[in-house]
């Protein structure tokens, strides 16, 4: 009878060791009901009455001073540095410029449809940072992530709304694939195994947004005719929004600031 | 005042291989402190291996997560040695079971520290976790103190004429301070924020000064419970100073890009700062139920003898 006991309880060790094994294999994510806001079964945009929202993002007062990463944990990354790698939470060029913050617009986009992304947005880890720090992609793209450093990485998202994923990527791995079924803005992404490596993935139900580059600017392309809002994100400072209006073919311009000091939303 | 054993003592060596189980598992409560300390309770994307071995590249935070995993493994084998060893050598049943019961900690504990890695550190799971690490401390804490030859050996039993009754009282304390070590837990795992933690602190300090002046005043001719009393005073002290260190590197280490030395080292202490103490008011309860006989007890001895002497207690 112990036997038996001792054999129940031994069965039952290894099953659940077997279901906590299998447990984050988790099903196919399905985007939600109201998160979508174009409609796939609807029209694509007529380019001949589409128009261009373009625009600068910019800083009033001064920008913080950025953080030395300390990478002495890490040597085959430290040394790709010539330079003390610095933290990229808030980057400004001439002029108060901001980089890194997603510009996308809402509005009622449900009578189009958007073709998929001809190509996968690609973030890689190089020196132990991401490349790009902040990037932008629409529910269901593909996301590839790459590793060009000599050591490993583990690619951690933390979203809300999303289905959380952690994978390994050793040096010269293939590149790993994966997709975000839900808007959100934006999913924070960390490596556990080198934590200052951070950045953020903005997840659009459209294809109307784009990052920042170092001049601050946008450049929205092929917006049908309408009334929307531009809405800017920044890891720091959080969201701004402002309205826009788009008659046929008609390109408006939405400059946009955030204040140094505000907190982020 | 020493009197000869009554029954044949444990074999010394399953002590002394007790005592060492414990150290190896303090020193395994650090490195899961460190763990989450440097925030590399991620590093390692699967379990039970990592990265698909037994050998990872031991770079960045994997080298706090693997180095967990194999101090981990490591504790759990020796509690299975220390289980069979028992189960082989000591006369006390319950001892026997203790054994046993610190290996399915050990092995729970293992497969909560899967669950955390596989679900992305579940804030309940997590703290589950912590706690159960300090509950398989206390129990191999335990196995080595009823193993010693000091609890072995016959007593001199004292009377504990107070109120409350300092069974009750340490128990309270070694209660109290496993709540509040939940509490930390799961204010360090992000369940909830600082104020239960604090609040504890707070029921702690005034339960541990209590019993340590409880101590000190009704048995200031115990040395063994004077000393358990000095040893309360002291880590209950320091555990304070180093909350308060904890909590300013925390706030201090949130402008830099990563964990800061300062950070960890506070944190990580305090942490098993925090086991030394639940350690330490659970041994002073078992102390005073060696050594300290219930008032009704010896209320029907001295009624019976005619005297109120201190009586020998039994094993």
């Amino acid at each position: 009878m112990k036997g038996k006991s001792l054999i129940f309880a031994g069965a039952s060790v290894a099953l659940a060791i077997v279901m906590i094994s299998c447990g984050n294999k988790q099903s196919t994510e399905t985007p939600a009901a109201n998160a979508p806001a174009a409609n796939s079964a609807g029209k694509p945009v007529d380019p001949s009455t589409a128009g261009t929202v373009t625009g600068t993002i910019k800083l009033d007062g001064a920008a913080p001073k950025m953080k030395v990463i300390n990478m002495a944990a890490e040597p085959s990354c430290n040394k790709q540095h010539t330079e003390p790698a610095m933290t990229e939470d808030v980057v400004t060029g001439p002029g108060g410029t901001l980089q890194n913050v997603i510009v996308y617009l809402k509005g009622d986009f449900s009578q189009y449809s958007f073709p998929p992304a001809a190509a996968p947005t690609t973030i890689d880890q190089k020196g132990c940072q991401y490349h790009p720090h902040v990037l932008a992609l629409m529910t269901g793209a593909p996301l590839q992530v790459t590793n060009s450093d000599p050591t490993t990485h583990n690619i951690h998202p933390v979203p809300k709304n999303n289905r959380e994923w952690n994978e390994s990527q050793p040096p010269g791995a293939t590149p790993i694939n994966q997709s975000f079924a839900r808007e959100e803005i934006a999913v924070p992404v960390k490596c556990n195994v080198h934590p200052w490596m951070k950045a953020y993935i903005g997840v659009l139900a459209t294809p109307y947004f784009e990052v920042t580059g170092k001049d601050g600017s946008f450049t929205i392309k092929n917006v049908p005719p309408g009334t929307y809002t531009v809405s800017a994100w920044h890891e720091l400072y959080g969201s701004s929004e402002q309205p826009v209006t788009i008659g046929p073919s008609e390109s408006k311009s939405v400059n946009m600031t955030f204040k140094a000091n505000a907190p982020a939303d | 005042m020493s009197t000869p054993p009554t029954a044949p003592p444990t074999n010394r060596n399953v002590h002394r291989f007790a005592v060492f189980t414990a150290c190896c598992t303090f020193l395994l409560l650090i490195a899961g402190a460190l763990v989450t300390s440097n925030d590399a309770g991620l590093s390692v994307p699967d379990w039970p291996l990592s990265y698909g071995s037994l050998t990872p590249p031991m770079v960045g935070g994997i080298f706090y997560e693997h180095g967990h995993r194999v101090i981990a493994a490591c504790v759990g084998l020796l509690s299975i040695i220390l289980a069979v060893w028992l189960w082989r050598v000591e006369t006390r049943r319950w001892v026997r079971w203790l054994g046993v019961a610190a290996v399915g900690a050990v092995i729970a504990q293992g497969i909560l520290g899967g669950i955390t890695v596989l679900f992305f550190l579940p804030a309940p799971i997590s703290a589950a976790h912590a706690t159960l690490a300090q509950l398989f401390f206390c129990t191999v804490v335990s196995i080595a103190f009823f193993t010693s030859a000091w609890w072995q050996r016959q007593r001199p039993s004292v009377r504990d004429a107070g109120a409350p009754g300092i069974h009750a009282l340490a128990q309270a304390a070694a209660i109290a301070t496993l709540a509040q070590l939940v509490l930390g837990a799961a204010f360090r795992h992000k369940a909830f924020g600082i104020i239960p933690h604090l609040f504890g602190a707070v029921v702690v300090t005034g339960l541990i000064f209590w019993l340590a002046g409880v101590l000190k005043r009704r048995f200031a001719d115990v040395p063994e419970l004077r000393n358990c009393a000095r040893v309360l005073h002291g880590l209950i002290g320091l555990q304070l100073l180093l909350g308060g260190a904890a909590w300013w590197s925390r706030s201090y280490s949130a402008q830099f890009p990563q964990p800061i030395p300062v950070m960890v080292t506070f944190t990580v202490v305090h942490t098993v700062t925090g086991a030394l103490v639940l350690a330490a008011t659970v041994l002073t309860a078992l102390a005073c139920y060696r050594l300290v006989g219930r008032s009704d007890a010896f209320a029907i001895r001295a009624g019976a003898s005619g005297s109120s002497q201190p009586q020998q207690a039994a094993l």
